[in-house]
Formats: C-alpha cells, structure tokens, sequence
C-alpha cells in the first residue's frame, strides 16, 4: 500500500463504524422498540394519564353532590340544610363512624351531639364532630369541603346574634386575612411537571442504552472486538465512531418525544386547572439545545459503565443502575425548591433541569443561563469522552473471556 | 516476514511469554506448535499488537511493532482465538466492514471480496445474515474479512478448532494456496499431525519458551525418534495438552 490510500483510509475509518454501527443497529428490533417506542413515547403517555387522572380528580370533587353520613341530623335541622345546600347530601346515620372512615366506606362522617337542640337555644358553643382520616388523600378535597361549610355556617349564626344583640359581626373579627397569590398559571403548572426533565433525561438514556451496551460487552461477549482491533485503525477512532452512533439513536428519541410532548401538550385540559402550558416549537427548540451536550455525556458515561461489564446483562444491570442518578437533582428540585444561583446552571444534568423549569415557568433562560448551561456539560462531556478513551486503550478491555 | 526476538510477557506473577524468538519467511507455512496454555495466542496477541511485550522486539516486514502498530497491522491478516461475527450483517457486509477499515477503495474491495468468496467456496452463504452459522461457515466468513486486503502475511490462531473433517481439509488447501502465492503463513495449533501435515517450520513453545525451532525432518532426526508424536513428546518433556 503507498501513502495515497493510507490518507483515504484515515478520513474514512470513522464514518465507516459510524455507518456500520447505525446499519446493525437499525435492524435490531429490541434497539429500535426501545429508541424510538418505549422510551421517547412512555413519558408522554404516562404524563397525560397522570394528569387527566389528577384534574378529573380535582374537578369531580369540587362540582359533584358529595354524599356525608349524618349521626343525629335530626338535632340540626338548620345546619344540615346549610350543608345541602353546598352540595352536600348528608346520608343514613352509620353505627361506627371511626371504622367506616377507616374502612374507606365513608370519606368523611358528621355527628351531631343529642343536646344540639338545647345548647344552640342557651346560646351555648356547641361542638359538631367530623371522622375522617388525612392519610387518604384521596378524602381531603371532601374533608375540606365539609369543614368549609360547617365554619362558614357558624360564622354566619355568630354574624346574626351579635346583630340581634345590636353589636357590629365585625367586633368579633378584628382582623381579616385577604390573600394575593401570586401564583401565574404557568407557574402553577410547574409543580406538576416537576418530573419533565427526568423524561427527557431518561430518553436519551434509553435511546442509547442497547447501543452502548452493544459498543464494548456486546462486541466482546460475541468476541468480535479482538478482530476488529487487529484492524489498522486507532482505538479511539473505533470508539469515536461508535459514540457518533449512540449520539445519533439517542437524538432521534429526544426528537420523537419532544414531538410527542408537542401533540399531547395540546389535549391536556391545562386551563382547567388555571394553568397555562406551552410545550409548542419554542420549548422544544429550547430543550433540545440545552440536551445536547448531555446526549454527549451520556452517551460517553454509558460506555464507559458498560466497558466495566464482563457480559450483556451485566451491563444491562449497570446501566439500569446509573439511570437513577439523573433523578437526583429533578426529586431534589420538587421536594426542596432551592433558589437558583447562577453556578448551578453549569451542572451537568441540574443545569438541564432549572432551565427547562424556567421555560414551563413561562420565564424564558437567558442567554448567560444557556452558556453555561452548555460550557458546564460540555466541558463534563468532554472529560468523560477522553476518560472512555483511556478506557478503551486497556489491554484487557479487548480481550474476551 | 515476521521476525520475533526476545519476546516477554507477564501476567502478574505468571510469565505466559518467557523469551520467545523465532523467524516465519515469505512463502513457508510457519506453525507454532504447543500444548493449551503454552503461550501460542499471548505470542500471536503481540504480534498483532494487541499486546505490548513487556520486553522484546516484533518486526513485520521489517516494521517496529513497538513504533508504527497500525503499520504492522496493515502488513497483517489476522484470524484471532475470538472469530465473533456481526450476526446481524451479511457474510458479505462483514468483510465489507473489514475492507473499508483498512481503507480499500470501493471498486478493488469488490472484487477481492468475491475472490476470497470464490476461493472459500461460500457463494452459497454470503448474502445470508451470519446469525446461525455453522462453525465452519464463521470460520470462512473470519478469514475472507482478515484477509480481504490482500496481507503479505498471515496469522491464524488455531484456524481448524471446533472444524469439521471436510472443513478442515478445506481449511489446509486454502493454506497451501496461500503458501503458493508466497505469503509468510504462521499459524498456532496443538494438533501434532496438523502441523506436521503443513509446516515447512515447526516452532514448538512450552512454558512460555522456545524448546525447539526446525523442519519437521531435522526435528525427527534431532530427537532420533521416527515417529512425530513420540518426537514432540521428547522434547516438551510431556505430553500433558498435546491432543492427537
């Protein structure tokens, strides 16, 4: 061979793996179901069904005839009128109020004591009793409605007898809370898309996923790597080849499932709810800018995890592992919101998460926070290219069991 | 040409290679005789620059192995102990993989490709996915792919394990070919008759070491024994690994 062919032969060494690697990868049906099916598609489902499930929840709730046992309505003719008329349809009395909240027969039970009657003509207090058990969740929107109705129809008695008694109701309540929330719709979405950067994480994750295991266990458990070493091209070119590859399939599912969040943004009943959500081209555009050095690292980091595996299912267990480190900083945002600093938007992965928080917020990121948003994971990205490189030189690595 | 001095190798405390040396010429079928766990394959590892020795010096064709590696591997055809193929790839995309690594321009990659594919007599199998080949017909497919372009030297780590009769045949016919075209051929086995079958050189290592370095005549006449088998006994002090 002269110095001509070796020439061709370096520009093409790359794009020659690249190419074979996207060929094989594209015929395998469990990698292609996971790239462009299961992964991109699963968040968005999973995030519509959630919430429909919550808002229908919440509306139900608000609106409907809400049925409430009643022990000694009798007593309480006036009272109990007050409750139907806020919707509630107090019911036949239960012999064990405590057991039915707890058996879940009941959300919430009224008992009315048998001297109602005559406390409420002395003009004494007299005390209503309401079971029901806060860690049912499900429960508190009726709790909360009942007890709304019984305080404001005692503040409404109490109104009327300072009246009678020739005194203004506003001597009982010298103070008055009034409440500005400053809550903007979109703002109120955000708390329940806390967990939407953790999909787009976990897409490109999954997209990559059979590839990276494919690119160093996969090739050595079918002993096809110690061939392809022997061939006169350097490692690192193999493997930067191989990285384009996981990059390009992982890339693709974070475009399926920004496309897919796109459509299925326009049938969430957002307003419903007072909020206001835009997963429209803007958003999406934004996303993909600020993932793309993370589609790098990742791609790099689960190489470098999967070079560590003897076998297949090793790494598959491996990889599975390192797919809840990216949960991290997307449950710690939601349990405890931190005030952003600037640094953190040069985090891999927390840089990820505030920004497209911002951009659900409606706030928009500014062009310092996308800086380094993108210096802080492509500098992380980088490191842990060339850390996968020195990986790769190993001797061992080649060899097969 | 391959020349292999004073080669070393260790694996924590294990010496797998302990200062072997020998020559495989242009145009000779070299074999490198031993029992398992002799160091034939860590000695082919090296040679192919899948190793460095620890000490020693490997020249193909006159090149360093220790200063231009992808050189040496562009001299090489290499058969390796692991022989895994893409199995979702064609027989014929599986060289194809190999002849663009080695940078072989579109039009010569065709048709050395379907000469090794003639030559190997594989028409049959070579636009089939490699996934459920028989052993011999992956063997086939691994030696089209490593020698696609076309290497004046040939290095095959145990070519005939797992083969079947008629494969091993064929096997032995390519590699007299190969001698034909004046090819420097050195390959390992631990099958006495095979090498003696073959080789114009037989290289026997044991323990890591060089115990004998002749034609298969001077090594009868050397151990004053008749028979090959009873030859190699003698001079690998067992015949612990050796199998018929």
């Amino acid at each position: 061979m002269n110095k001509v062919t070796h020439k061709i032969q370096r520009s093409r060494a790359f794009l020659t793996v690249f190419l074979k690697e996207v060929k094989e990868n594209l015929r395998d049906r469990r990698t292609l179901i996971s790239a462009f099916l299961t992964g991109p598609l699963l968040g968005p489902v999973l995030f519509v069904m959630l919430i429909n499930i919550t808002l229908n929840r919440e509306l139900d709730k608000a609106e409907k005839p809400l049925p409430v046992p009643v022990i000694g309505a009798q007593y309480a003719p006036n009272l109990v009128d007050a409750l139907k008329a806020g919707g509630v349809v107090p019911g036949a009395a239960v012999a064990d109020p405590e057991q039915a909240v707890r058996k879940q027969e009941a959300d919430v039970v009224l008992r009315i004591a048998a001297n109602y009657g005559k406390a409420w003509r002395k003009g004494e207090p007299v005390q209503v009793e309401l079971f029901y058990d806060s860690s049912q969740r499900d429960a508190n929107t009726s709790v909360e409605r009942v007890t709304q109705l019984v305080e404001g129809y005692a503040r409404q008695q109490g109104a009327l007898r300072l009246v009678a008694r020739g005194l203004s109701p506003s001597t009982a309540w010298p103070l008055q809370v009034a409440r500005r929330d400053q809550a903007t719709p979109q703002s109120r979405a955000v708390l329940m898309f806390a967990m939407l950067p953790y999909f787009f994480v976990i897409t490109i994750f999954m997209g990559g996923m059979y590839l990276a295991i494919d690119l160093t266990a996969g090739e050595r458990e079918r002993q096809s790597l110690e061939p392809l070493f022997a061939n006169p091209v350097p490692r690192w070119k193999i493997l930067c080849g191989k990285l384009a590859a996981i990059c390009t399939f992982s890339t693709a599912s974070l475009l399926i499932t920004l496309l897919a969040f796109a459509v299925v943004g326009q049938f969430i009943p957002a307003e419903k709810l007072g909020m206001e959500l835009d997963l429209g081209v803007h958003f999406a555009a934004h996303v993909l800018l600020l993932m793309l050095p993370l589609v790098l690292l990742l791609s790099a980091l689960q190489s470098m995890v999967a070079a560590f595996a003897k076998s297949y299912r090793e790494a598959q267990t491996y990889l599975s592992l390192l797919m809840l480190v990216p949960i991290i900083p997307s449950a710690v945002l939601s349990f405890m919101p931190i005030k952003a600093q600037a640094w953190m938007y040069a985090v891999p992965l927390l840089g990820q998460n505030l920004g497209i928080m911002q951009l659900l917020r409606g706030d928009g990121v500014s062009a310092e926070q996308v800086g380094l948003c993108l210096a802080g994971s492509m500098v992380a990205a980088v490191v842990a290219v060339l850390a996968t490189i020195q990986l790769y030189r190993s001797e061992r690595l080649a060899i097969s069991v | 040409m391959i020349e292999v001095r004073d080669l070393h190798k260790a694996f924590g405390t294990v010496k797998a290679v302990d200062g072997v040396s020998f020559t495989a010429r242009d145009g000779e079928i070299t074999g490198l005789l031993g029992p398992n766990g002799a160091g034939k394959t860590t000695t082919l590892r090296m040679l192919y620059t899948l190793m460095a020795p620890d000490r020693g010096q490997v020249l193909v064709d006159g090149i360093d192995a220790a200063v231009d590696p992808l050189g040496v591997r562009r001299q090489l055809g290499v058969l390796p102990d692991a022989r895994g193929l893409y199995k979702r790839l064609t027989a014929r995309e599986n060289i194809d993989y190999f002849a663009r690594l080695h940078g072989l321009p579109e039009n010569l990659l065709k048709s050395r490709r379907d000469a090794l594919i003639d030559a190997l007599e594989m028409a049959d199998i070579a636009d089939r996915r490699t996934e459920g080949f028989s052993q011999g017909q992956r063997v086939k497919t691994a030696i089209a792919r490593a020698l696609v372009h076309d290497p004046r030297n040939v290095i095959l780590d145990e070519p005939t394990n797992g083969l079947d009769v008629m494969a091993t045949r064929a096997l032995r016919q390519f590699m007299a070919r190969l001698k034909a075209e004046g090819r420097c051929v050195l390959f390992s086995s631990h099958i006495m008759q095979e090498v003696a079958a073959l080789c114009d050189r037989i290289v026997v290592i044991a323990h890591g070491r060089v115990v004998a370095d002749e034609s298969p005549d001077a090594l009868r006449a050397q151990t004053g024994e008749n028979n090959l088998e009873d030859a190699f006994v003698k001079i690998i002090g067992s015949d612990e690994g050796l199998a018929a």
